[in-house]
């Protein structure tokens, strides 16, 4: 069994303009110990999917139908009291932005010991200890002294390394990082990615590492699932999605990006403007501003469709590919 | 004094370029904060020139210095031969050399239209006769990027990230400029509209032959749009270099530690891919260390590194570094 199952996951947020379907009828599992990494432009969910996972979505959103399994536990319709369990203790999330999730008004060690305290037996003194343990743990000079600083004290990285720490301090199986290093500069991005790299060894949780940059999943992830107006479009391990990619989305996205490799010539995009996706299309929502579009593709939408054990895509091009090979 | 190897005359010469900001420290006490020190170059016609670094380094300072939004403490800049000085060559200087700032939403005014926006610089520069001159040259400005022309009457807000981009792209080609600052113009847009845009300045420098400077902290999109690259670390140029050269085989330290640090999207070549450590943080400019300004994290440094800040200094054809120990490390 896995650690995390999510079936057919629809989340919705029912605004004024009518609702949106942000998340769309995905599925995907998450092993003990793997990195999973979702990858999508704004606006595919991507995010969302995460929030669904913990339940702290805006007010507005809405998990409309589907199931979240963590460790056989049914998440989606749990009480509140459950999900306090969990979130912290056994999922732990953390942000895109360290500069806004920290507390500026209170020091960093007494934010790091309210998820001690809350989720463990642990008095003061203890959670102390775990705290300065944790700020060790992340590579931070001098954590006696930096527990008794305010966030103003920390630059971006460390601010980021404190959040891990205090997402880890209830060592949780399945760490969802959103974007955690998008607000870093490159040196610093490749510090936490190596500490988180070395922490799941260590501690051997699983990660689902949200980002929009190819470069980090290619560096961290052992799956990959490729998001696209609120559907999974390609899902593999890394090395299948990166060099035997099965959905035009995907083929794009890499297609559009600079490498060493297409040095000197000219990119190839991915022509049109991203989804809106209150005006979604009928078909595959991708057909649009596919190049290879078919008649089939703007009426349907494609199902998954599987390219080996360890990859689907859900592309029309691979049923047609395959009628032909019969 | 010029680090390049040049044949004839550059575009831009960038000349001891300083920038200090004063901060209050205490009570009528200022301290200057050594955003941009000493900086020089050129950036020759035609040419895409890549200016890289991370936060706090001064490379946006520098861009908006070069372009004298902010006046320069020291040194100047020389366009086309000439010095920018007084008011009228500032002037004269901004008719040529305009910019195209990061981000697409706070840069365009949310209570203008898309025409007024592109427009704004015609009425400033009174490059226009009667309205109909007007009109066409926004028409043809927005058919340059690629916008449709019935988008004219609209607000900034209809628009997504990329389209935004190229209202502001329109913008700065609005007075027929042959230099342009690029200040981070694609880091807010996704991947594939970042190509779109990527694309387009390409294929404006080809059309118009224009001259940018580009500024970006994602190497690989300034990699793969410039034909130089300058390295920028706590205020200084630590080495400046061609685009493939510099990314192939970076000889500064710091470069060193920045090109291994780029997440490369290829699982095998990321899984072989040896990250250079740099020991530290960033330090402070106002604090800024005495010598070679790497010398805190350098895995390099000697003593010797504490005194005197290395020049820019041309080791091999084309190719500058500013390392005291650069023969020694090799």
């Amino acid at each position: 069994m896995a650690l995390l199952e999510v079936r057919d996951l629809h989340t919705s947020f029912f605004t004024d303009a009518g609702e949106v379907r942000a998340v769309n009828g995905i599925s995907f599992n998450l092993d003990r110990g793997k990195v999973l990494g979702i990858v999508g432009e704004s606006g595919s969910g991507k995010s969302v999917t995460a929030y669904s996972i913990m339940q702290i979505l805006a007010s507005t959103g809405k998990i409309v139908s589907g199931s979240i399994k963590y460790d056989g536990q049914e998440l989606v319709g749990a009480d509140e009291k459950t999900m306090k369990n969990i979130r912290g203790n056994k999922i732990s999330i953390i942000f895109q932005d360290p500069m806004t999730s920290l507390n500026p008004t209170y020091t960093i060690g007494k934010q790091l010991m309210e998820a001690i305290l809350l989720h463990t037996n642990r008095n003061k003194q203890e959670a102390w200890d775990r705290a300065v343990e944790m700020l060790r743990l992340v590579n931070v000079n001098s954590p006696e002294k930096r527990m008794k600083q305010y966030p103003f004290e920390f630059s971006g990285g460390m601010r980021q390394r404190v959040m891990i720490a205090m997402a880890l301090a209830c060592e949780p199986d399945i760490l969802i990082a959103d974007e955690p290093t998008t607000a870093l500069d490159v040196t610093i991005q490749a510090g936490i990615l190596e500490l988180m790299k070395d922490i799941q060894k260590e501690m051997g949780m699983a990660i689902i590492m949200i980002t929009h940059d190819l470069g980090v999943v290619a560096q961290l992830c052992d799956e990959v699932v490729v998001m696209y107006a609120g559907s999974i479009c390609e899902q593999g391990t890394a090395d299948e999605i990166f060099y035997n990619p099965c959905h035009e989305y995907t083929k794009g996205l890499l297609r559009s990006i600079p490498t060493a490799g297409n040095d000197g010539q000219k990119l190839e995009p991915i022509s049109g403007t991203p989804i809106d996706l209150l005006n979604m299309p009928k078909g595959c929502a991708f057909a649009p501003r596919c190049d290879a579009a078919m008649k089939i593709c703007i009426r349907e939408s494609c199902q998954r469709f599987t390219i080996n054990d360890q990859h689907m895509a859900a592309c029309w091009m691979n049923v047609k590919k395959a009628a032909e090979q019969k | 004094m010029s680090n390049q190897s040049n044949n004839g005359e550059p575009l831009i010469r960038v000349s001891h370029l300083k920038q200090y900001f004063p901060i209050n420290t205490g009570f009528f006490q200022t301290k200057p904060l050594k955003a941009v020190d000493d900086i020089s170059f050129d950036i020759m016609e035609g040419e895409t020139l890549g200016l890289v670094g991370e936060s706090g380094c001064g490379k946006t300072t520098a861009g908006r210095t070069i372009l004298h939004l902010y006046k320069p403490t020291g040194g100047e800049v020389i366009y086309r031969g000439q010095p920018v000085r007084t008011k009228k060559d500032i002037e004269d200087f901004r008719k040529k050399a305009t910019m195209v700032f990061q981000d697409p939403y706070s840069s365009l005014d949310p209570r203008m239209t898309v025409a007024d926006i592109i427009g704004e610089p015609l009425d400033v520069q009174n490059l226009y006769k009667t309205k109909e001159e007007r009109r066409e040259r926004i028409l043809e400005l927005m058919d340059h990027v690629g916008l449709n022309s019935e988008h004219a009457a609209r607000y900034a807000h209809e628009f997504s990230g990329g389209q935004r981009q190229r209202v502001g792209i329109a913008r700065a080609l609005a007075v027929n400029p042959d230099f342009i600052v690029c200040d981070e113009p694609v880091s807010a847009l996704d991947v594939s509209i970042q190509a779109q845009v990527i694309n387009m300045f390409d294929q404006l420098q080809d059309e118009l032959g224009l001259t940018y400077l580009f500024i970006a902290h994602d190497l690989l999109v300034v990699r793969h749009i410039s034909d130089r690259i300058a390295v920028m670390y706590l205020g200084h140029v630590v080495e400046l270099a061609g685009a493939s050269e510099i990314y192939e085989r970076p000889l500064h330290p710091y470069t060193r530690a920045l090109i291994s640090a780029v997440p490369v999207p290829d699982p095998v070549r990321a899984r072989a891919n040896q990250r250079i450590p740099m020991t530290g943080e960033i330090p402070s400019p106002l604090n800024a260390p005495s010598g070679c300004p790497f010398h805190t994290r350098c895995p390099y440094a000697k003593d010797s590194c504490k005194e005197g800040i290395p020049e820019l200094r041309e080791i091999e054809k084309g190719r500058f570094v500013a390392c005291h120990r650069i023969e020694e490390i090799g």
